[in-house]
């Protein structure tokens, strides 16, 4: 593969990214400062009643509260860019370091329903398509759109009554047994609290890769080239074999990585059900207490998140699909 | 070698709601093909010419009704037998390079053909080697993608994937528009040479000039059916039978190049008799009742009542 073109579409999309996060700091600031929130009372706390009026419009003013817009948006800005996030109120710790702790425990979540959900999805879409029109194809986009169309969390709440108060066979919360410390839980234990939120998590995904999987198929099964694949005698596992999977793989690739922003926006729903101690349970935490500079602080997170999502589904096709890997070049 | 008789081909198509309807493309086709000579097959598009060589194939969509016979080396070619032979014995050429996997290297898609054939792999890799030496491919033609290479060279692609087969009949489906005439007459040689190994060849083509620069006979379709097969010969020496065919010729611009007037008849409104009755200027009343058997006139077939005269 060529360097350049490389290098060109990552420069692209680092600066894509500069001008968004710079929209998105804009647009955090500008609801920040509409919010009812008062910083001082905020930062204060309990306390407030203990301290006078004078007191308040002195902290106020060292921080710069009556300063412009303006101006207090380009100070809160340096800092932001110069990597002092602030510290989260909820946890008291740096929220760089919260929300790095927070979504390692999330990555293993997310990670096993991505790839449950890529694999599976992929699966039910290959088997519906390869038998369009049969019962096995409408089980399956029965199936696909029923879960398409329940809210996760409730999807979430009958997994959780099913397999974990009727069955037990899954632990009801959290992410090891209750009372055991962090370095004694072993790797099945882990594995075992980890199962059912991300098969829950998974669900979301499942629907779409599989029905896009289904469509994409069928196109490939009544295009040219697998007629001409059925003249040369091809069978029907022949076809899927040598030419349906690969012209099925890439589109399902690109959309399995542009979905890892609503697995983000699902896993926070998830651990929330689940309470599972990751960065979506983080979120609705800062956001229950007004814990402000954690939220924002996930907020960038996330938008840096989804966008690498997107660039990992664009690099896909630069990198997999040999017409735009090797472009307009012909052999001689 | 082949032999088609009475083919007609019935589509059944839904249309608004559950009402079924019949919709018959093809009616009363007929085609004989030996080994070693080259038939070309001429019709404007709708006249059933592809579906003709899918049919043969057996790969026609699934709401399709096949009618009458075809035999292949004296034995009916049953949806059992045309899988056995489709792809060995009988091979298709296809249009253009639309019909490669656009994902796959073009050396890996006819060995895939080698290796449907029969042939292990190591095998299949020399046949290949082999084919794309005898058709001037270099052997970097192998590692391209279809979209790499070029009209011509796709051209000589496609031959080949019938080539490694040991196919002995060989049908190519339109095989020249749009190319470089030089082009077109390498492709009709490759055809020809085809021909003198012994195979027996379908050229289905819209283009009567490419069809008479190769072919020892040509069948001409209208309206799903054979109107005339005539020897190539027939043509420049004028003896032709059928009126459609006559006014082909016709139209050929180093001839009078005046167009065939009307259009032909759609499948959902057929005419009763012959099926060229509504544009041909000898019609009479005889001509109305009932569609014309095909029949044998000047040493050629016929599907016309007054073709004798
Ligand atoms: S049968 Fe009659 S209508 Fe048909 S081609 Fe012959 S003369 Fe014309």
């Amino acid at each position: 593969m060529q360097l350049k073109p490389i290098l060109l579409f990552f420069s692209y999309k680092l600066v894509r990214l500069a001008l968004l996060l710079v929209a998105v700091a804009v647009l955090t600031f500008g609801l920040m400062s509409l919010s009812p929130i008062d910083p001082v009372r905020a930062y204060v706390g309990a306390d407030m009643l203990q301290i006078s009026a004078a007191q308040r419009e002195l902290i106020a003013e060292r921080w710069g509260l009556d300063q412009p817009m303006i101006v207090r948006f380009w100070d809160w800005f340096g800092q932001i860019v110069q990597g002092n996030w602030g510290t989260s109120m909820v946890f008291n710790q740096p929220v760089l370091q919260v929300i790095g702790q927070r979504f390692l425990v999330s990555l293993q979540l997310l990670a096993i329903a991505w790839l449950l959900s890529g694999l599976l999805g992929l699966v039910l879409g290959v088997l519906a398509g390869a038998f369009e029109g049969t019962w096995i194809d409408r089980g399956i986009r029965l199936y696909a759109y029923t879960l398409a169309s329940s809210p996760t969390f409730w999807v979430a709440l009958l997994l959780l009554i099913f397999f974990s108060v009727s069955l037990r066979l899954t632990p009801i919360c959290c992410a090891a047994p209750p009372g055991v410390l962090a370095q004694n839980v072993t790797f099945w234990q882990h594995l075992h609290h980890l199962l059912l939120p991300a098969l829950t998590l998974s669900i979301i995904g499942i629907a779409s890769i599989a029905l896009h999987t289904r469509q994409k198929l069928i196109d490939v099964l009544h295009s040219d080239y697998v007629l001409f694949a059925r003249a040369q005698g091809e069978s029907l596992w022949g076809i899927l074999q040598h030419h349906g999977l690969r012209n099925i793989l890439l589109p399902a690739l690109t959309l399995q990585f542009a979905s890892l922003s609503e697995l983000f926006g699902g896993s926070v729903l998830v651990e929330q059900v689940f309470a599972y101690p990751g960065l979506g349970q983080a979120t609705v935490q800062a956001a229950l207490r007004s814990d402000v500079p954690l939220l924002v602080g996930i907020v960038f997170f996330s938008a840096l998140f989804v966008y690498t999502g997107n660039t990992l589904a664009d690099l896909s096709y630069q990198v997999i699909d040999p017409r735009i890997r090797i472009g307009g070049r012909r052999a001689a | 070698m082949l032999s088609v008789s009475n083919l007609s081909v019935t589509f059944s198509q839904y249309e608004q709601g559950l009402r079924r309807k019949q919709l018959t493309v093809i009616t009363d086709l007929d085609l004989e093909v030996k080994a070693g000579e080259v038939v070309a097959v001429v019709g404007a598009s709708g006249s059933g010419k592809s579906l003709l060589a899918h049919a043969i194939l057996g790969i026609l969509p699934e709401n399709a009704t096949v009618g009458g016979t075809m035999l292949f080396q004296g034995q009916p070619l049953t949806p059992g037998r045309c899988q056995q032979l489709r792809g060995k014995a009988i091979a298709l050429v296809p249009q253009s390079v639309g019909y490669l996997d656009p994902l796959m290297r073009v050396g890996q898609q006819v060995q895939r053909v080698a290796q449907l054939n029969g042939l292990p792999r190591s095998a299949a890799q020399t046949a290949v080697k082999r084919t794309f030496q005898r058709y001037d491919l270099p052997p970097q033609a192998a590692r391209c993608y279809p979209f790499q290479v070029s009209g011509g060279m796709a051209r000589r692609v496609l031959v080949s994937t019938a080539v490694v087969s040991q196919a002995e009949l060989v049908i190519a489906d339109e095989p020249t528009p749009g190319l470089h005439p030089d082009v077109v007459v390498e492709t009709l040689n490759h055809l020809r040479e085809l021909a003198q190994e012994g195979r027996g060849v379908i050229l289905i083509t819209h283009d009567i000039e490419a069809a008479l620069m190769v072919a020892d006979r040509v069948a001409v379709f209208y309206a799903g059916t054979t109107a005339e097969i005539a020897s190539a010969q027939d043509f420049a020496t004028g003896n032709l039978r059928h009126p459609y065919t006559q006014a082909l010729w016709r139209s050929l611009p180093q001839n009078d190049f005046i167009p065939v007037p009307g259009n032909q008849p759609s499948p959902e409104a057929l005419p009763v008799g012959c099926l060229f009755s509504d544009r041909c200027p000898w019609m009479t009343e005889a001509c109305l009742p009932e569609r014309p058997a095909l029949r044998a006139v000047r040493g050629g077939l016929v599907r016309c009542i007054h073709a004798d005269r």
